[in-house]
């Protein structure tokens, strides 16, 4: 029984929660809730009209059943006649379960908005807050639709009521969440801001959430929010901790109004206005002061408020990255945590400082912690806090202490926990790559992490050595006496097993002159382990066996006689046994020369960013680490180590990849689609039998060729320090490619006029462009971001000289004049120190910037989808979702499109249809859009059709990228 | 493919991850591992609920007393305390601060506590819809409405207050109905 019992209580529910406490079994309880069921299903089908208590108190009880996670599928109608109540109890007990209980895509939802809306219009403050309260729990598409107009006026109105104000304002923040297109702020803008200034320090706290999220998507509407911001903080700040009065938290002033203010100025660049910078800047140096004094109270709670508070303004400071000064004494701050008592705030330390480590001012002053982060490496009793110490070990290191980071990281991984092993070596594995000095101490380590955690290295790790290896000559005797060495071990793992079998194929010869690694003893130590191994292992072994066959004569007849073994010639494995059959085949018949000639030594890779990093980044999700770049591409290392003539072939494209970029190219580097066949979890849906269709007659040769997971996230801006330590895989000498990532780049603009075209550590390329017809205008803007000059740029009207720190802007006028599928190219060349730099862009143009919409009928639609039945007029791709599907995010990306979103005129809601003409001065060409998410299967359907058949294809091309 | 018509899909809504949001779910349960209150602030069907509470109560209930507060689990941040034999346990985004949050949770038990007088989890049990009400004046939409502890209560007080006045002008109930046995 409940201990109190306060308000008005339903004996009944009472009662029946005590039964469901009582059962001793789920089955009883199970029975017990079927007679409850029952019961109420009868008494809201009965004759007699059931009074408003009963109702509320068999709504009640309904709710508690589908709480303990039971589902429920009646009571609705019920519920929603309580909202019509005048008492307030039964209203709130209504309200209450259709916030837990009803989707948005209910039938009721009519008949609820009609409810919220007496009740918004009642002018009683208690049900217009419950209302409120209703719309943000649910927040459906509906509710905005029925509501976005009314709740600002409300939010703005002199005599509304504060609590109602605060409800509103979050209210609107949701709806806003769920359908920006309907919350239009226009006129009130400037009164919502104002609410920073609001007397009521609760209707601060919440209109700030919702000018926070409005800043974030129209950052110039709401500047003005940010001097408001500051001179609250500020008086906040400096406020005594009894000011605030019921605001004021274990004696830390208005904690949570802080940090939403802080978190609302890091929507912005540093304030330009001296003076309230000025002011801001004091405001942080206080905050960081006031993380010296002696706490007001030994309560976890005082802390925590406190410290809450200058975390957020630690995050401001690394957001602003121009105070030295600031970033210095939060690093030394944050210093003084990792040695805190409290476990929170350790691991807030560690996890902050990752942050700081990637700025140029704090970078050094992270590395002084070195010690104390090993040392919290090795004695964290939990996981989560050592997890926090590898990344900031990660974060921290650079050629100065690679050695000793990787050294600790290597030695923690032999008991590290087994949840962060496959991490932790991806870690080591990219450290050692791109702090690699000499790379014999790159080979050691990779080996090291193989001995260590074989388990934990996945594919990426080894093919990345062997690419190394056979790329360097410098170490490829090293590497192969160190495996060689390393295979001599009694038990070891078969990943060493690979890259053992690999590179002795390869480079055996060059320790064969030793006696104690002659050829036959490298061969009978390689063949010790083959029937341990698993099949793509053997694989791999016997292409390594053939190749012996090759560099050491001597060896023929002992490898002959392995593979006529039965076990080899007729292996039930197919692949095993044609490897064996046309291995065998080959040494006996060819001749010396053309054994030679086949199995020459492997080729330079081409030089390619390491995918281990992609595989990192994949696991972190995005914004994790501060790695570079990376661009995906690896497979054909695995290819080639399948061994054999298929890998000649591969390595070909992979050659051509590198060199041109060919729309073919783009498929293998960038373009991400998943492989074509079982890919959908769920059978069923329509879709799954167009789409394998769809990939037969795609291009489905290449797409094979693309690893099986990638994401499509290849570029990641280079942090600073990194770019002296040019790994291998970073290619420097050759300043003249296309930017591989120059289609990735052109995929951004597509939906979107505006923003950041390129980016490195020298210069950053914005662009604005405006496109009416067939005509268009770009604006170029060359910003320097070094502080020395560069000459000679050679971008043709700019001007010859941009001044560091400078920004120069360029107009490019366009014509579209037919139909085209490649962007044109942007050459650029300058001089930085005494280098000359070059680069190649895609102009973000593409085919749909000339679009203009078309507004039509449902009908009208149909009729001209008909006309253009034509199968070259229509293209059509099936692709993954790289990004959540999200309707708003869709809907605002079609208009960046430049179609009309046509509404109402899909059956399916769920679909979107678009209509627009592309204006050429060659011809106008019109195209229909239609796109269908599949959400159970995150997949979509994109169907185009146009008056001209490249068209289709290119819009269908450009779009698939887009989502 | 020619029909229109033919196809539909159903659509899910998804785990949204958003900047704004700053708590997506709020989840209550008992160091048994049972649910005592739940509270979503992102569209998720009641599958995905259900999968999401299983893991998430099996991960913190693993967890030793003296460990941090703070996992990484998914994309999102778990922030996490003990309290007596519950743990209040909030899901936030990765950029979102895990001390304020962690004071968040410590404000709305303060809330339970002055409300029903020193708070235990029968009280929530028993009035799990006072409980929903109080988060609702304290939390809206997963972001802080109203931070002090007055305010909360005093809005609670009154919607009580007029519960009581709404008692009194009710018929007086069957004797059945007085025992609980409809």
């Amino acid at each position: 029984m409940p201990a109190v019992s306060k308000g008005d209580g339903m004996r009944g529910l009472a009662v029946f929660i005590s039964d469901i406490r009582n059962c001793k079994s789920k089955e009883a309880e199970i029975k017990r809730i079927n007679k409850e069921l029952a019961n109420i299903r009868s008494k809201f089908k009965g004759d007699k009209a059931l009074d408003g208590y009963s109702k509320k108190k068999y709504v009640c009880k309904l709710l508690f059943i589908f709480l303990l996670g039971h589902d429920i599928d009646f009571g609705h109608m019920e519920a929603v006649n309580l909202l019509s109540s005048n008492k307030y109890t039964e209203k709130q007990i209504g309200y209450l379960f259709i916030s837990v209980l009803v989707n948005s895509n209910s039938e009721l939802i009519r008949l609820i908005n009609n409810a919220i809306k007496n009740d918004l219009s009642s002018r009683n403050p208690t049900f217009m807050c419950l209302a409120l309260h209703c719309i943000a729990n649910v927040g459906s598409r509906e509710m905005a639709e029925a509501f976005a107009g009314e709740i600002p006026r409300i939010l703005v109105a002199g005599d509304t009521m504060d609590s109602v104000k605060q409800s509103a304002a979050l209210c609107l923040l949701r709806l806003y969440k769920t359908s920006p297109d309907l919350v239009l702020m226009g006129e009130w803008t400037s009164r919502v801001v104002h609410l920073l200034n609001d007397q009521h320090m609760g209707v601060v706290t919440a209109a700030i959430s919702l000018i926070t999220c409005l800043s974030q998507k129209n950052p110039d509407e709401f500047k003005t929010c940010v001097s408001l911001a500051v001179s609250r903080l500020s008086r906040i700040v400096s406020s005594a901790s009894t000011d605030l009065q019921d605001y004021t938290y274990y004696f830390v002033p208005a904690p949570w109004l802080s940090c939403k203010l802080l978190r609302l100025l890091q929507c912005y660049p540093p304030p330009e206005d001296g003076a309230v910078k000025g002011r801001l800047v004091e405001c942080l140096e206080t905050i960081l002061n006031k993380a010296q004094e002696p706490p007001k109270s030994k309560k976890v709670q005082h802390s925590n408020a406190k410290n809450a508070i200058l975390f957020e303004a630690i995050s401001l400071i690394i957001h602003y990255d121009s105070e030295p000064n600031l970033l210095v004494r939060a690093c030394n701050q944050l210093g003084q945590f990792l040695q805190h008592r409290e476990t929170n705030l350790r691991y807030l330390a560690l996890e902050s400082m990752c942050t700081l480590a990637s700025s140029e001012f704090s970078h050094e002053a992270v590395k002084t912690h070195i010690e104390t982060v090993i040392n919290a490496l090795k004695t964290e009793r939990d996981v989560s806090v050592r997890q926090r110490a590898a990344d900031l070990l990660y974060a921290m290191c650079d050629r100065s202490n690679a050695k000793q980071i990787v050294a600790e990281m290597l030695s923690y991984l032999e008991t590290a926990d087994y949840s962060i092993r496959e991490e932790m070596v991806l870690k080591v594995a990219i450290l050692a790559e791109k702090y690699a000095v000499d790379y014999s101490w790159y080979v050691d380590t990779i080996l090291n992490l193989i001995r260590i955690a074989g388990d934990y290295v996945s594919e990426e790790v080894w093919y990345r050595v062997i690419q190394i290896v056979i790329n360097r000559d410098d170490v490829q005797g090293y590497a192969a006496k160190t495996v060689f060495e390393a295979l001599q071990a009694p038990a070891c793992h078969e990943n060493m097993v690979k890259v053992g079998g690999y590179i002795l194929g390869e480079f055996g010869n060059l320790i064969a002159g030793d006696p104690r690694s002659s050829p036959l003893v490298q061969f009978n130590l390689l063949h010790s382990k083959f029937h341990l191994c698993s099949v793509p292992t053997r694989a791999l072994l016997l292409s390594a066996y053939i190749k012996f066959i090759n560099l050491f004569p001597e060896t023929k007849s002992t490898i002959q006689e392995v593979l006529r073994s039965d076990s080899q010639i007729r292996n039930s494995d197919v692949e095993l046994q044609q490897r064996a059959v046309e291995y065998l085949k080959l040494s006996s018949i060819a001749s010396t020369d053309v054994l030679a000639t086949v199995l020459e030594e492997m080729p330079p890779f081409p030089e390619r960013e390491s995918s281990i990093l992609a595989k990192l980044k994949k696991k972190k999700g995005p914004g994790a680490v501060s790695v570079n770049e990376l661009e995906e591409g690896k497979r054909e290392g695995g290819e080639l180590n399948g061994g054999g003539d298929r890998g000649g072939d591969s390595s070909a494209i992979a050659a051509s990849n590198a060199s041109t970029p060919s729309p073919s190219a783009d498929l293998l580097g960038l373009r991400t689609g998943p492989p074509v066949t079982a890919a959908a979890p769920s059978a069923g849906s329509l879709l799954v039998d167009v789409f394998s269709e769809a990939g037969v007659n795609d291009d489905g040769f290449l797409r094979d060729l693309e690893p099986p997971t990638e994401s499509s996230d290849s570029l990641l801006a280079e942090g600073p320090g990194d770019s002296d330590s040019a790994p291998p895989s970073v290619v420097s000498e050759d300043p003249a490619p296309p930017l591989p990532e120059s289609n990735e780049l052109l995929n951004k603009f597509v939906c979107k006029n505006n923003g950041v075209l390129f980016e490195n550590q020298l210069l950053q390329i914005g662009i604005k462009s405006e496109y009416r017809q067939n005509l268009g205008r770009m604006y170029l803007f060359y910003g320097n971001k070094t502080s020395v000059q560069f000459i000679n740029v050679q971008a043709k009207p700019v001007e010859p000289l941009i001044e560091g720190g400078a920004q120069v802007q360029q107009v490019i006028n366009i014509e579209c004049l037919t139909d085209f599928t490649e962007a044109p190219l942007l050459n650029i060349k300058f001089r930085y120190g005494g280098a000359l730099q070059n680069l190649s862009l895609k102009l973000p143009v593409t085919i749909n910037k000339f679009f203009q919409p078309t507004e039509m009928a449902s009908h009208d639609f149909f009729q001209r989808w008909k006309q253009l039945s034509q199968p070259q007029q229509e293209a059509q791709k099936i692709f993954k979702a790289n990004n959540a599907m999200d309707t708003e995010v869709l809907k605002a990306k079609l208009l960046g499109l430049g179609m009309a979103l046509l509404e109402n005129v899909d059956p399916n809601p769920e679909n979107f249809v678009c209509a627009g003409v592309i204006q050429t001065k060659a011809q106008q060409v019109g195209s229909l859009l239609r796109l269908e998410p599949n959400a159970q299967a995150q997949m979509y359907r994109l169907t185009v059709r146009s008056s001209k058949d490249t068209v289709s294809k290119r819009l269908c091309e450009l779009l698939a990228e887009q989502f | 493919m020619n029909s229109v018509q033919l196809n539909s899909c159903e659509f899910i809504s998804h785990l949204q991850t958003d900047l704004f949001i700053k708590m997506q779910f709020m989840l209550l349960f008992s160091r048994q591992g049972k649910l005592r209150l739940q509270k979503w602030y992102v569209p998720l069907s009641d599958k995905e609920k259900k999968k999401i509470t299983r893991e998430l109560v099996q991960t913190v209930l693993a967890r030793k007393p003296k460990m941090c507060s703070f996992l990484e689990w998914r994309d999102l941040k778990i922030v996490y305390k003990r309290y007596a034999s519950l743990y209040f346990c909030c899901a936030i985004e990765d950029q979102d601060n895990e001390l304020i949050t962690l004071e968040i949770i410590h404000r709305y038990v303060e809330l339970l506590d002055k409300y029903f007088g020193s708070v235990c989890e029968l009280d929530i049990i028993f009035n799990f819809e006072k409980a929903y009400f109080i988060l609702d004046e304290f939390l809206l939409g997963g972001e802080a409405q109203e931070t002090s502890k007055k305010n909360v209560l005093k809005a609670i007080e009154q919607a009580d207050l007029l519960q009581e006045d709404a008692k009194e002008a009710e018929t007086p109930r069957s004797v059945l109905e007085e025992i609980g046995l409809t």
